[in-house]
């Protein structure tokens, strides 16, 4: 089933004019798919609709078959509770160890306290921190804090992971470590769309590709010809016209 | 759980905005008291007067007794009234000589005047109610004058309406204050939490959730705040007692009221509060 689904999806910010139009495209199941285009091209502004932060000015955006457009606030934080969502600045709290920003995404949508704590060390042994539970963040490299943003927005177990460049202030090496990561959490089931700039790494990749320019989708390595198309997103979903 | 903790969490982060949030509730409070109690003890006196409140009218000389026995039953089919009894000058006399003692002697017998004693039921006893009985007997020809209430009742149920009056309003303008000041604490605790909040919206934390800790902190300064104007009313009520005049203290349901009472400003002030930083995050 397709997890989202955008369909003529035009979005107008109140100050700063049209940033996407006409976009279209849907995101299954366990796939993987990086957004990429210059900047200021709308790739903030797909993800910001997917998770709800804004809502399409027309078209319309269905995540896990609920229109977004017509979603009451309560439904938003149901949705989100089934998504991660991870940033380029990590947005973890200071003032507590790395375990305490993982559980906190457990503790204020109100998981019982004794289902917190082996969560959090799987989704930390998952990310390859399992030693670095009671660092603080200040007391971890970027790369590790990121790790640490990936196990919270895990920790609910997401149909879909969405990163907007989630390298974008790490060096070289962290950033390999970091695709690599949401990679292998792609592999265990999760779908993931990841916003980057990183072009170098994405060049010659085998996942799919949604190219985005002045607010357009400009390629979308899905719809190209079957030759080119990366293996796992050949199925096609024509029962899946109707959202869930 | 996790919101009581955070709701004392905000004690620590700012101790003097919130310590200023209780004290004017108190304040607050302590004004409804403090005229309450003015009104309160000012009842308690005018309830032990009005059992008294009677009217007399004095019977013209030489009234033939039927005339007066008439009006008698014509006044006692007043709703407003309880008895009517019939004071012959004789009687007036001996009341007189009782209630004067060593002076009784200066009454010569049929210098006093007899009257309609008429006392009103319990209700009818305020000065309004009180003058216009007054004046519907005065209207009996063989009456000659009417004597009731006099000022001074008036003058206590003023003196009630205006400690009321003052009370409520004294203490609305503190309560105003008090909603001001837990809206400023709010606004600080907010800010000082915007990250969290972020992250707790984005991880689907609902709006009620990330509202509790705030407008719990509210209602708990309240309670505290009505505790300690209760406290302050009680000691101003004692302190009175020993050096003024005995006076009666609210009623536990009153007094609970108050605490309440705080407890809504609180709730009021940081919901309101919450929901407009809340939206502007
Ligand atoms: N909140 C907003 N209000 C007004 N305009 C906005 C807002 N957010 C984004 N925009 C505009 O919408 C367009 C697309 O922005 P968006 O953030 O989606 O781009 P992006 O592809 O993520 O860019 P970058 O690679 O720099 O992060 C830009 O022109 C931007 O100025
Ligand atoms: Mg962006």
């Amino acid at each position: 089933m397709s997890l989202v689904r955008f369909l003529n999806v035009a979005k107008e910010y109140q100050r700063g004019g049209v940033a996407l139009s006409h976009a279209s495209f849907q995101l299954h199941k366990g796939e993987f798919a990086y957004l990429t285009g210059p900047s200021g091209s709308g790739k903030s502004t797909i993800l910001k609709l997917i998770y709800m932060e804004e809502r399409p000015t027309a078209g319309d955006v269905w995540v896990s078959g609920i229109s977004t457009r017509e979603a009451s606030k309560k439904e938003v934080s149901m949705i989100r509770r089934h998504l991660g969502i991870v940033f380029q600045d990590f947005r973890l709290l200071e003032d507590r160890t790395a375990e305490a920003n993982i559980a906190f995404a457990l503790e204020v949508t109100g998981t019982p306290t004794d289902m917190i704590r082996p969560r959090v060390a799987r989704v930390l042994t998952q990310v390859g921190l399992a030693s670095k539970g009671t660092s603080y963040p200040r007391e971890l490299s970027g790369g590790e804090q990121q790790r640490i943003a990936i196990a919270r927005a895990l920790v609910n177990d997401p149909y879909v992971l969405i990163a907007d460049e989630p390298t974008g202030n790490l060096d070289e090496r962290a950033t390999r470590g970091i695709f690599q990561l949401l990679r292998d959490i792609n592999t265990a089931g999760t779908a993931v769309i990841m916003a980057t700039h990183n072009l170098e790494l994405i060049r010659r990749t085998e996942y799919r590709t949604i190219e985005l320019n002045h607010g357009r989708v400009v390629f979308d390595s899905v719809e190209t010809p079957p030759a080119e198309k990366p293996i796992e997103a050949i199925a096609p979903d024509q029962h899946d016209e109707t959202p869930i | 759980m996790m919101a009581l903790r955070e709701a004392f969490a905000s004690f620590r982060r700012a101790p003097l905005l919130s310590a200023l949030g209780v004290i004017t509730i108190a304040f607050s409070l302590f004004a409804f008291g403090l005229f309450g109690l003015v009104a309160v003890n000012i009842r308690d006196a005018l309830q032990s007067i009005e059992d008294r409140v009677e009217i007399r009218a004095f019977i013209a000389d030489g009234t033939p007794v039927e005339a007066s026995s008439a009006a008698m039953g014509d006044i006692h089919a007043f709703p407003e009234v309880l008895s009517v009894t019939y004071v012959s000058q004789d009687d007036a006399l001996v009341r007189a000589r009782k209630e004067l003692g060593e002076f009784s002697d200066v009454f010569e017998p049929g210098v006093l005047p007899a009257s309609l004693d008429v006392k009103l039921k319990p209700g009818y006893r305020d000065p309004t109610t009180v003058m216009a009985v007054a004046n519907r007997i005065k209207s009996y020809d063989f009456v000659d004058d009417v004597r009731y209430g006099e000022d001074w009742v008036a003058k206590l149920y003023r003196l009630r309406t205006i400690a009321t009056l003052v009370g409520t309003g004294l203490g609305l303008a503190f309560a105003a204050v008090a909603v001001i000041i837990i809206g400023a604490t709010i606004r600080i605790m907010v800010m000082a939490r915007a990250e969290e909040i972020a992250i707790m919206r984005l991880v689907g934390a609902t709006n009620g959730f990330i509202r509790m800790p705030f407008v719990l902190e509210g209602f708990i300064q309240g309670v505290m705040g009505g505790l300690l104007a209760l406290g302050l009313t009680w000691a101003t009520s004692t302190a009175i007692s020993h050096s003024f005049m005995r006076t009666a203290f609210f009623d536990p349901t009153l007094a609970t009221l108050g605490v309440v009472g705080g407890a809504l400003i609180g709730l009021f002030g940081s919901t309101f509060a919450v929901g407009r930083q809340l939206r502007r995050l």
